[in-house]
């Protein structure tokens, strides 16, 4: 099942120009762009393993691309996504995320409906590989 | 960006003509070149270089959208020269120069030392080096005193490392950014002999000679119009005799050393006007630099206490 999640993820998987196009985007808003991936696809997963730092003061989206290409060999069958932080004082805070790496295989993500304290219902979501 | 234009190369025709004149005209190189000659004084061995390394670069950007030549030269360069005789500078001028030609995509300037590049404990080096190399992408990388990466007295130093890092990059991103070391030549020399990688990867040497006695007063006249002071005529032949005696004591350092008497100068002036002047004093009194400015300077009693007292400890 190919998982939703970020900017973009309902188009096909970006290629490594328009990558670089979206990075070139990125920094000309001076954010920080960082690398982060995960073998969890989970929805509530929100913080996956960073990937180095936060990529502060670069002009040049061959920097970023260098370290996606970098965490790309070393987990080829992880998630890994981009995501840009806004520095600017009252926002602090991620402003775009998307993903630029997937496994071959991806898992399926599986809904548990638990009837609880009368007819209640509880929703529950696992990854099933 | 670089890619786009090479995409559409392939997809427009391929001009049958170029001109030569007009595309020296419109990359705007001519201003960074006339900027060049303006701002800086003397250096015209320099200057001559880096008009052929433009002309060289134009040529091959026209052979290129003609479908001539398909390898990005190799634009890695060394500086070499005295302190003080504008390496910085003119890498800066440099940087501007290539971005404009295209052969860079930002144009900015990263400036770095060994502290910069080597690390303190094994496992640092590498990702220091990659930090720096990331932040220079789309620029040039300016290693000043690049001699000290390397340190033959130790084999375990960490400089290796990082030269190894460098080379590298320096192969394998060459459409990414430009290299330029920077020191003083017999030094580099060494450097060079003992590393023949970067020889190899480097295709232009320059150098840039020591300032003549006339060049560096017109650079102090040049540095002070900009921060509208004003020699004195008796000041500038007291200037004139600085800048001979200066040249024959050590550490040298050329326009530096130029910079800095111009600052104790005006600590000089400042201080002078600070305890003679009773009542109103006018723009022109605020801006001009006195003979006694110049000759209270340690410089014409021999040089720095420390080196005086050396020298009559050795007579």
């Amino acid at each position: 099942m190919r998982i939703t999640q970020g900017c973009f993820s309902f188009l096909p998987d970006l290629d490594d120009t328009q990558i670089t196009a979206q990075v070139e985007y990125c920094l000309s808003r001076d954010w920080a762009v960082g690398v982060e991936y995960t073998y969890d696809p989970h929805p509530r997963n929100t913080y996956w393993e960073m990937w180095g730092h936060p990529m502060f003061d670069l002009k040049d989206a061959k920097g970023v691309m260098m370290e996606l290409e970098a965490c790309r060999k070393a987990h080829p069958e992880a998630y890994i996504r981009l995501v840009a932080f806004d520095s600017t004082r009252g926002f602090e805070t991620v402003t775009m995320s998307f993903i630029v790496n997937r496994p071959n295989d991806e898992p399926a993500i599986r809904m548990v409906r638990t009837e609880v304290d009368g007819r209640s219902i509880r929703y529950t979501h696992s990854v099933l590989r | 960006m670089k890619d786009d234009a090479m995409d559409a190369d392939t997809e427009t025709p391929r001009p049958e003509t170029v001109d030569l004149k007009a595309e020296y005209e419109a990359s705007g190189v001519r201003e960074i070149l006339d900027e060049l000659d303006r701002e800086l004084i003397g250096l015209a061995p320099v200057k001559a270089r880096i008009r052929e390394t433009a002309a060289l670069l134009l040529v091959e950007r026209a052979r290129k959208s003609m479908g001539l030549s398909h390898e990005t030269p190799t634009l890695h360069m060394s500086f070499t020269g005295n302190p003080g005789t504008g390496k910085t500078t003119v890498a800066m001028k440099m940087a501007g120069l290539l971005h404009r030609l295209g052969y860079v995509r930002k144009g900015h300037l990263v400036s770095v030392t060994r502290d910069d590049l080597v690390g303190q404990y094994i496992g640092h080096t590498a990702p220091k080096t990659k930090e720096v190399l990331k932040k220079a992408m789309g620029g040039v990388l300016f290693i000043d005193e690049a001699y000290y990466l390397y340190r033959p007295d130790n084999e375990r130093d960490y400089g290796q490392e990082a030269i190894e890092i460098l080379l590298q990059v320096m192969e394998n991103n060459r459409d990414d950014l430009v290299v330029i070391l920077a020191g003083y030549a017999d030094r580099m020399e060494n450097f060079f002999s003992s590393n023949p990688g970067f020889r190899s990867r480097i295709a232009h040497h320059i150098e840039f000679p020591d300032y003549s006695d006339d060049e560096l007063l017109r650079i102090a006249k040049h540095m002070m119009d900009e921060q509208n002071y004003a020699l004195s005529p008796e000041a500038e032949a007291a200037f004139v005799d600085y800048i001979g005696l200066r040249r024959t004591q050590p550490h040298f350092a050329n326009a530096r050393s130029i910079r800095n008497a111009f600052d104790r100068a005006r600590l000089r002036q400042a201080n002078r006007l600070f305890t003679e002047a009773a009542g109103a004093l006018d723009g022109a009194a605020l801006s001009l630099i006195d003979e006694r400015d110049i000759r209270a300077s340690r410089v014409f009693r021999g040089g720095l206490d420390s080196e005086v007292a050396r020298k009559e400890a050795g007579q």
